[in-house]
């Protein structure tokens, strides 16, 4: 594919697309209306949030009872591996076919279960590791203690597999913010649709301000999980723990795979 | 893949079709070419990002404050999503190669790094105080001894970031690349499954393809893992 490039004009256009990225942004007009800014963002948002609710849902309670049991290891790698060899543009482009096939049509309920589907293995894998790994000791002194096993699963090891369940949750949070961008191109309209919208009119402003959404969407939505693990465990900030890279972040999850 | 099967013999089986395999059997040659263009696209993204790794890393193990915002910055890069990261580099790079790959050596960075610094990190203390006694300069003791011990964390990072650059050079096909991503982006704009499926299919197959070669080539790499198992 050879595509006449808008290179060279770089250097000096650089302050040309600054301003059209902001008059774009700033115009209240862009933002109004059904396919306007806020009515894209407002979709993005909402997909995201479905679709990994439906994956929480899904993925979480069957890998703290495998966890529990200590058992599935193999199935708990098999997840890993073909979670991310799953490629999103792949999935999402599948969408197209799988609902013409089924004559399902396109739009929310296609894309969201693409990004459901994307967003189960990094919070199956994050979850069975972490309850598995709770310390055999904390269990059986809670067993010790008395505990039935529901009261095991529920007041010991999932609190104490949080941080690792949590980080899950954050990994598939950003990329399904991420890859709902890509649903644009099979028919839903979301912040993506600027992106696509903006390169097939030449808008280099509409290009920009689809991207400066989407990132800040992404970076807001790991800055929010990473709030919401600090305040559900504040033990972890207690004592000052020495740096310990990547060890609840997700390629350290791989590093055990 | 199974082989291309004439029309004939399926009357069902057409342009329509989840799958048409007469398509496939006439566009071998594409398919074949946009194999080719997917890997070269994937093989300079990891060769450029783990050279530019290596550097940040060693920059991060020498001056331990670098790490921070050295992974930071990574980590920012990562989790901007790949489209609309070509999308900021498009008005100034061009749909250029370099646009694409720009974006695929950025979201290596942070795996890549992390896993060196983790896996240097790794070298127990006692087997440097023992390669230091034996009387191993510090830069020999670096590559005989710290370097070989943190390979296995080092492939591990090298294997996600080569799953995830497979996946993302489908999306450089949306910046006028070629790769598996191409023959997605041909079956959208015409609403024609075929290659949407045959590039989906195949872009996991090599996906899962390369995992494999990785992990053969840890087990080439770190003989003594294997060994002390038994």
């Amino acid at each position: 594919m050879s595509v006449p490039a808008p290179l060279l004009a770089a250097g000096d256009s650089d302050p040309g697309l600054w301003s059209e990225f902001w008059s774009y942004l700033t115009t209240a007009d862009n933002w109004t209306g059904d396919r306007g800014i806020a009515a894209l963002l407002v979709a993005h948002v909402q997909i995201s949030v479905v679709a990994v609710l439906l994956a929480a849902a899904v993925a979480i309670v069957p890998a703290v009872l495998l966890g529990h049991t200590r058992r599935g290891a193999f199935l708990a790698v098999s997840v890993v591996n073909i979670g991310r060899a799953l490629p999103s543009f792949a999935i999402i482009a599948l969408v197209l076919p799988v609902s013409l096939e089924w004559g399902l049509g396109l739009g929310f309920w296609p894309t969201c279960v693409a990004l459901v589907l994307l967003a189960v293995p990094p919070m199956f894998t994050n979850a069975y590791t972490g309850v598995r790994d709770v310390d055999p000791g904390t269990v059986e002194a809670a067993v010790g203690m008395g505990m039935t096993p529901t009261r095991v699963v529920t007041r010991v090891e999932v609190p104490n597999a949080s941080p690792l369940i949590i980080t899950g949750v954050r990994v598939s949070a950003v990329q399904v913010v991420a890859t709902a961008t890509l649903g644009a191109l099979v028919g839903f309209s979301c912040l993506g649709s600027l992106i696509v919208e903006g390169f097939a009119q030449q808008n280099d402003g509409k290009l920009l301000t689809g991207a400066f959404l989407v990132a800040v969407l992404s970076l807001v939505t790991e800055a929010f999980f990473s709030l919401v693990q600090r305040l559900a465990t504040p033990w972890l900030r207690a004592p000052r723990r020495r740096a310990r890279p990547a060890r609840s972040d997700p390629p350290a999850v791989a590093l055990d795979a | 893949m199974t082989p291309a099967v004439p029309g004939v013999l399926l009357a069902e089986n057409g342009p329509d079709s989840f799958i048409w395999w007469a398509w496939v059997g006439d566009h071998l040659d594409e398919i074949w070419e946009r194999t080719v263009q997917h890997v070269q696209l994937t093989v300079i993204a990891l060769v450029v990002g783990f050279a530019v790794s290596t550097v940040l890393a060693l920059i991060a193990l020498r001056f331990r404050r670098t790490y921070t915002p050295i992974t930071g910055f990574a980590g920012v890069l990562y989790a901007i999503p790949s489209l609309a990261l070509f999308a900021f580099l498009v008005p100034i790079t061009g749909l250029s190669l370099l646009t694409a790959e720009i974006g695929l050596v950025s979201y290596t960075l942070l795996i890549l790094v992390r896993n060196m610094v983790a896996g240097i990190d790794g070298v127990p203390a006692a087997v440097r105080e023992a390669a230091d006694g034996m009387g191993y300069t510090p830069w020999r003791r670096f590559v005989a001894v710290d370097a070989r011990l943190a390979t296995p964390t080092i492939v591990a990072g090298v294997r996600i970031a080569a799953v995830t650059t497979v996946g993302l050079v489908t999306v450089t096909a949306l910046i006028g690349q070629g790769g598996y991503g191409a023959l997605i982006n041909d079956g959208l704009s015409r609403s024609f499954n075929t290659p949407i499926v045959v590039g989906a299919a195949l872009s996991i197959l090599l996906a899962m393809a390369v995992d494999l070669l990785l992990v053969g080539a840890e087990r080439l790499l770190t003989p003594w893992a294997r060994a002390g198992r038994r």
